[in-house]
């Protein structure tokens, strides 16, 4: 069992100076899963990522990569992460075989092994063509890719992935996502971002962090399952009053939209979808369009964290630790 | 290992750009035009030297110079070739790289300080070649030319530890510049002051010229070479500590 959690972060909290980043957050990975961080800016997002991979130490907490403490034995522990951090750490006058190789080589890839593992990494990401150029040269979707190739060269158990689609165009988004589903068949993935497609698209769980707080933790089944909505949208030619609407069973209140739109709220266990139609076929109403109103992610991204900021008397003091931390 | 990864990749990132050839090019002209003057003395002083008993010889006269030179030569490139080791790597954000890799920050330090050091090495390499070329009409003192190269390659290393801690404390690369200058010139001079205080002997024990020139002279003493593999080894552990506290809450 222990083999199968890939990354296990337990109670972790940072500070910067007096002002919290992180407040007490923990979670597991399991081999094989997409995990997705969403959080407004300053969240603390990065601050976690940067945690989990050993570039800051947790002012509080525990973190196990593989079943090793990163605190105890960095060496060990970070031989089993890759990290593409928001500015892809690239050097510039390098060219590509150049860059990789020295990745490859500081991940203690033996010598002999080097040339294969570059060669399979650039197949992976498309860079193959490009090898011979410089970095610099290279326009920011390659540069993108080039820092994934680097987070992946040594095929470490757990990939995190910070923004890894912030500023490419949208071919490039849809390559750069079906390389991370790709990932997921034998690394563990943790990824940030705050396009919200994006996580129903790659993710297999979610985490919704706001002012350094874990306020949401569910699978994305789980999450598609919150957003289906309890309310139906129907449209009528010869629309009655809205009361007439109310008196159909299982709906339990109708209001008037424009344009002879009703809006018909119902108990989520429900379905009165049948019962409507059939009512309009009665009552010859008219029935041109009837469709389920759901909620979008971005609803409940912006309902969770909005409504932690007014549940929280303190929120200007973090608001600050927030633009700290940023 | 690790270490030689991270000093290999320091010194392709300087011959990538024009900077180490550059650097190549300017140090060893000027050199060669001070080898030449040295040369030049040495010639017109001969007819004299040849009657005194016990002369001083071209080893004395020109090479020690020309070490004493090359001394002050670098002591302005140095900072130039330490000052983007650590700074541009921050301000590039690049630093991640190394700190999410399975190396520890000591291989980093240590890695960054021997790169640099296999540049020096050249150079010093390429600038011996002048005093050996007299090897065709003469003969050199051996103790006198070796003592002097290692006095030289222990001053470079001396330089370069600083420059590298210089290097951690700022993301500006010009700062790290004027500021391991600074110290430099600072070390330099101090025994200038102890010439005439009651603190003569502390001072000038602590200069980093004093130390030089015996071992310039040919007087090997262990204490001047203790004296500097502490002091690189003072400012490498600085360095080393200086990039842990950069992950640790404060």
């Amino acid at each position: 069992m222990q083999n199968d959690i890939y990354v296990s972060v337990k109670q972790i909290s940072r500070y910067y100076g007096t002002q919290c980043a992180v407040h007490n957050v923990s979670f597991d990975v399991k081999r094989g899963e997409v995990l997705g961080f969403l959080g407004p800016n300053g969240a603390g997002k990065s601050t976690t990522m940067a945690m989990i991979t050993g570039n800051l130490a947790p002012s509080a907490g525990q973190i196990l990569i593989n079943g090793i403490d990163i605190l105890d034995k960095p060496k060990d522990a970070k031989a089993h992460i890759g990290f593409l951090p928001e500015q892809p750490p690239l050097y510039r006058d390098f060219t590509v075989d150049e860059y990789l190789r020295f990745c490859a080589k500081l991940n203690r890839i033996s010598k002999k092994a080097v040339k294969s593992a570059v060669d399979t990494v650039k197949a992976r990401c498309g860079l193959t063509d490009v090898g011979k150029r410089l970095i610099d040269n290279l326009s920011k979707g390659y540069q993108q890719r080039v820092g994934i190739a680097q987070a992946i060269v040594h095929s470490p158990a757990v990939v995190i992935l910070d923004e890894p689609t912030v500023g490419l165009d949208p071919i490039q988004i849809r390559e750069i996502r079906h390389l991370i589903r790709e990932l997921s068949g034998e690394h563990s993935v943790i990824l940030s971002t705050h396009i919200l497609p994006e996580i129903q698209v790659t993710c297999d769980r979610v985490q919704i962090l706001n002012k350094g707080k874990l306020v949401l933790s569910d699978t994305v089944a789980g999450i598609e399952q919150q957003m289906k909505a309890s309310s139906l949208v129907v449209a009528l030619k010869h629309p009655p009053e809205a009361s007439e609407l109310a008196h159909i069973p299982q709906v339990s209140s109708a209001t008037l939209l424009e344009n002879g739109r009703f809006r018909l709220v119902y108990d989520p266990h429900t379905n009165p979808a049948e019962h409507v139609v059939q009512a309009a076929v009665e009552n010859n109403w008219g029935l041109y369009e009837i469709f389920p109103e759901k909620r979008s992610l971005e609803q409940i991204f912006v309902d969770i964290t909005t409504s932690e900021k007014e549940d929280a008397p303190d929120s200007e003091h973090k608001q600050n630790a927030e633009n700290q931390a940023a | 290992m690790m270490i030689m990864t991270i000093a290999g990749k320091e010194l392709r990132a300087l011959f990538l750009s024009p900077m180490a050839w550059a650097i190549l090019a300017v140090v060893q002209g000027i050199v060669a035009y001070f080898f030449l003057i040295f040369l030049e003395n040495f010639v017109t002083l001969q007819p004299r030297l040849t009657t005194l008993p016990d002369a001083p010889g071209i080893s004395t006269i020109v090479v020690a110079p020309l070490f004493a030179t090359v001394s002050v030569i670098l002591l302005l490139i140095v900072p130039l070739l330490t000052m983007r080791l650590v700074s541009e790597e921050r301000r590039n954000k690049t630093l991640s790289l190394l700190m999410s890799a399975p190396v520890s920050i000591s291989e980093i330090v240590i890695g960054k300080f021997v790169g640099i050091m296999a540049f020096l090495l050249l150079l010093l390499s390429l600038l011996c070649l002048m005093p050996l070329s007299l090897l065709f009409g003469t003969t050199l003192d051996t103790g006198l030319f070796l003592s002097g190269l290692l006095a030289l390659a222990l001053l470079l290393a001396s330089f370069t530890a600083v420059g590298l801690y210089m290097s951690t404390l700022t993301t500006q690369p010009t700062v790290a510049a004027v500021n391991t200058f600074g110290i430099l010139l600072l070390l330099w001079i101090l025994d200038l002051a102890g010439t005439t205080g009651n603190d003569a002997t502390l001072l000038s024990y602590l200069s980093i010229m004093n130390h030089y020139q015996n071992l310039l002279h040919g007087i090997f003493s262990s204490s001047d070479v203790i004296y500097y593999l502490l002091f690189i080894s003072v400012f490498l552990v600085l360095s080393i500590r200086r990039l842990d506290a950069e992950r640790l809450p404060h």
